[in-house]
């Protein structure tokens, strides 16, 4: 059948852009040199940080999660809605963000150095740390939030009306199915970090694996030592995937979170705190963002428009590809397959396909197709997940009316499928482009300066320190990943019926 | 003559076993306990459940291995017969080929067949803009409107009232008689049946078998259908 020949040729091309790049990887890191000790403390702080953020991030979420289940109140689904910002944020402008409200000359030293306090430091394991909570505490409290919300009203009013502790009757059950899930998530999200310990962390104390793959590519050029680590990442991150894949039940990116479920116990002052400081906590750099934005637009490098176009480019190619691989890849094998490339990490692929380049072009010539295709390979988990039930919806109910019509192939998808799932693709594609334009991840072993993507320039200019530049930077970066988000996925709403 | 040499269609775990022929240019109605099988026979038939024994002919030629479009066979599914996305002519225009934007001589075939089963002037509406009765009118439409020698229906007015179901299926057997087509119904209501089936395959558990006139099929019914008949 033709849909199956499509399919099993999607499978094969994600499946060999996958395995390839992870034999390229074993074959030249399988001699296995010994792990020297810096490689050791790596795997340790990788581990240790990963566990430390995200056991914040899901203890600072229970209280935000449990005030937002039992709380109606003005600007709560907006706040809801920005939670979800942080997933399609690029990491190099929170990060910015972060060092406008924590840095050395942040906000909160300048509020503290009056008070005789002792300044923060935002660089090392500490920073590492705050910006792994910082995206995904959000993630953290949306997924506790459906946790709460899954718990029937009716329960509540019964334990209210016995006057039963509702907290071990009906909560502590909840959290201990949820919260394993959660944390797991964020510890693999955790353990594959690279832009934030390319950006914050650093040094012997706070070197991720990721971030020694990247080293020993940069500064040693050992590609040897470059592929024994990316194997160790990709011990790490199968093992956490597996286990992530394990204790999760629950979906990332679902809605239905109006709901209020109406309780009689409870501090409204404790709410409103731990809503308060949630949204502080969130709101705070981003608004810094936007506002050192606006101010260094004036001291933008021309060349930050060549960037712009690199970044735009890459994002509308991975958008073409992704969906014309997610189509025909929309069933169950095939979300399996691609869920093969979300525990392989960005800059373990990246690393095998430099090896395959390597003989035949100069790397850097190829540095935008190769960041291109890693992106959809990281975003078609997620966007099978949007679509997958759509499209599976339109087979089961129109599936036969098109055969006996005689609808097949290209007809098929064009009258029957396609307008059914308009909506969720319009959504699934808004968030591959602006994953694909705000990777800072595999474009940092390719290119070369100044024929890098926004989110690269972004990074150079940190590194000479021109902070004002890099602001207008961030902001130019984010107006076009949210332009890109919001255009295709108000594209697929527009005239969509479902 | 429709011709199913001992067959079995089956779907997972159940099968189904039929050995029957159906008359051209007749009526024939389906009936039988739910569960038993009436959807898979007519399934088998239009070539969506897979055929795992016999053959099947039609006037003749064999057509057990034809995929469901090259099938003589055009059908009514009990639910979602229209794409909600399309309108009234988009869909019916279907039956001609898979083209969205029918020609001039199209739309016009379209047209007269809309005013054949009463919805003229609807062409444009989408299938959420007309009532229940008026979705079953225009799935008729394209039904008779795809040149197929016989007409399978799956209960595709179950969902309608009493004396609606009543008038669609007067209309729908009606027209098909007119075009020449041969009818084979489905239906749980056996006077549904006496109304205008020339004769009735009775399904029981796992086994659908010969036609037999519909009076004498009602009046003395055999062995396997007196309890469903009561």
């Amino acid at each position: 059948m033709a849909r199956s020949a499509f399919s099993i040729s999607a499978a094969l091309i994600v499946a060999g852009l996958i395995i390839g790049p992870v034999t390229a990887v074993l074959w030249r890191g399988g001699g296995f040199t010994a792990l020297s000790a810096a490689d050791v403390s790596a795997l340790k702080f990788t581990i240790w940080q990963a566990f430390w953020s995200a056991l914040i991030s899901v203890v600072l979420a229970i209280p935000v999660a449990r005030a937002l289940a039992r709380r109606a109140f003005w600007g709560r689904s907006a706040l809801i809605s920005v939670m979800g910002a942080p997933f399609i944020l690029p990491v190099i402008v929170a990060i910015l963000g972060l060092l406008a409200v924590f840095g050395g000359n942040g906000m909160l030293n300048l509020l503290l150095s009056p008070l005789g306090l002792p300044r923060l430091e935002i660089y090392g394991a500490q920073g590492v740390i705050l910006a792994h909570v910082f995206f995904n505490l959000p993630l953290a409290v949306r997924l506790i939030l459906q946790g709460w919300l899954a718990v029937p009203s009716e329960r509540f009013r019964v334990a209210a009306s016995l006057g039963a502790p509702v907290f071990w009757l009906l909560e502590w059950p909840m959290l201990r199915r949820v919260v394993p899930g959660a944390f797991a998530v964020i510890f693999v999200i955790c353990l594959g970090s690279f832009a934030v310990a390319l950006t914050l962390g650093g040094g012997p104390r706070a070197t991720t694996v990721e971030l020694a793959i990247y080293q020993a590519f940069k500064f040693d050029f050992d590609l040897s030592k470059a592929a024994s680590l990316a194997v160790v990442q990709l011990c790490l991150g199968l093992g956490a995937g597996g286990l992530a894949l394990f204790l999760s039940r629950g979906d990332l990116l679902g809605a239905g979170f109006d709901r209020v479920v109406q309780r009689w116990d409870g501090s409204k002052v404790l709410d409103a705190v731990c809503i308060g400081f949630a949204a502080l906590f969130l709101l705070a750099p981003l608004v810094a963002v936007a506002i050192a934005g606006v101010t260094g637009l004036i001291d933008l490098p021309s060349s930050v428009w060549g960037a712009a176009v690199r970044s735009l480019m890459i994002a509308l190619g991975a958008i073409v590809l992704t969906m014309t691989l997610a189509l025909p890849l929309a069933t169950k094998a095939g979300e399996a397959a691609s869920l093969l490339g979300i525990s392989v990490s960005g800059l373990v692929l990246g690393t095998g396909l430099f090896l395959i380049v390597q003989p035949f072009v100069r790397p850097s010539s190829v540095a935008l197709p190769v960041t291109m295709v890693v992106n959809v390979l990281m975003a078609l988990p997620f966007v099978l997940r949007i679509l997958r039930p759509g499209i599976e919806a339109a087979r089961a109910d129109f599936g036969r009316l098109g055969q006996s019509l005689g609808l097949s192939g290209f007809a098929l998808w064009r009258i029957v499928y396609l307008p059914r799932v308009r909506r969720p693709m319009g959504f699934a594609a808004g968030l591959t482009g602006a994953l694909a334009m705000g990777d800072l991840g595999v474009i940092t072993l390719f290119s070369r300066p100044g024929e890098g993507t926004l989110p690269l320039m972004m990074y150079d200019l940190m590194g000479r320190y021109q902070m004002d530049a890099a602001y207008g930077a961030a902001l130019v970066l984010v107006v076009l990943s949210l332009g890109v988000f919001w255009v295709f996925d108000k594209g697929g709403r527009a005239h969509a019926v479902v | 003559m429709l011709w199913c040499k001992d067959a079995e269609f089956s779907q997972g775990a159940y099968s189904l076993s039929a050995g029957l022929q159906i008359e051209a240019g007749k009526v024939t109605a389906v009936i039988g306990p739910s569960g038993a099988g009436k959807s898979t026979l007519l399934g088998g038939i239009a070539g969506f459940v897979p055929q795992t024994r016999g053959a099947l002919y039609w006037k003749g030629v064999d057509i057990t291995t034809l995929a469901p479009a090259k099938r003589p066979v055009s059908m009514l599914f009990q639910d979602n017969n229209l794409f909600p996305h399309l309108s009234v002519m988009q869909n019916v225009a279907l039956a001609l080929g898979p083209k969205l934007k029918p020609g001039a001589t199209d739309r016009k075939r379209v047209e007269q067949m809309l005013g054949l089963v009463g919805l003229d002037g609807m062409a444009d509406r989408k299938p959420a803009e007309l009532s229940g009765g008026q979705q079953s009118r225009a799935a008729l439409a394209r039904a008779l409107l795809q040149d197929r020698d016989v007409m399978l229906m799956d209960e595709p007015f179950s969902a309608l009232g009493p004396g609606l179901k009543a008038e669609m299926l007067d209309l729908s057997v009606a027209l098909a008689k007119e075009a020449g087509r041969t009818v084979v119904m489905v239906t749980h209501d056996p006077s549904d049946a006496a109304r205008v089936a020339d004769s009735i395959i009775g399904v029981s558990p796992n086994k659908a078998w010969p036609p037999i006139a519909t009076q004498s099929f009602l009046s003395d019914p055999p062995a396997a259908f007196v309890d469903y008949l009561g």
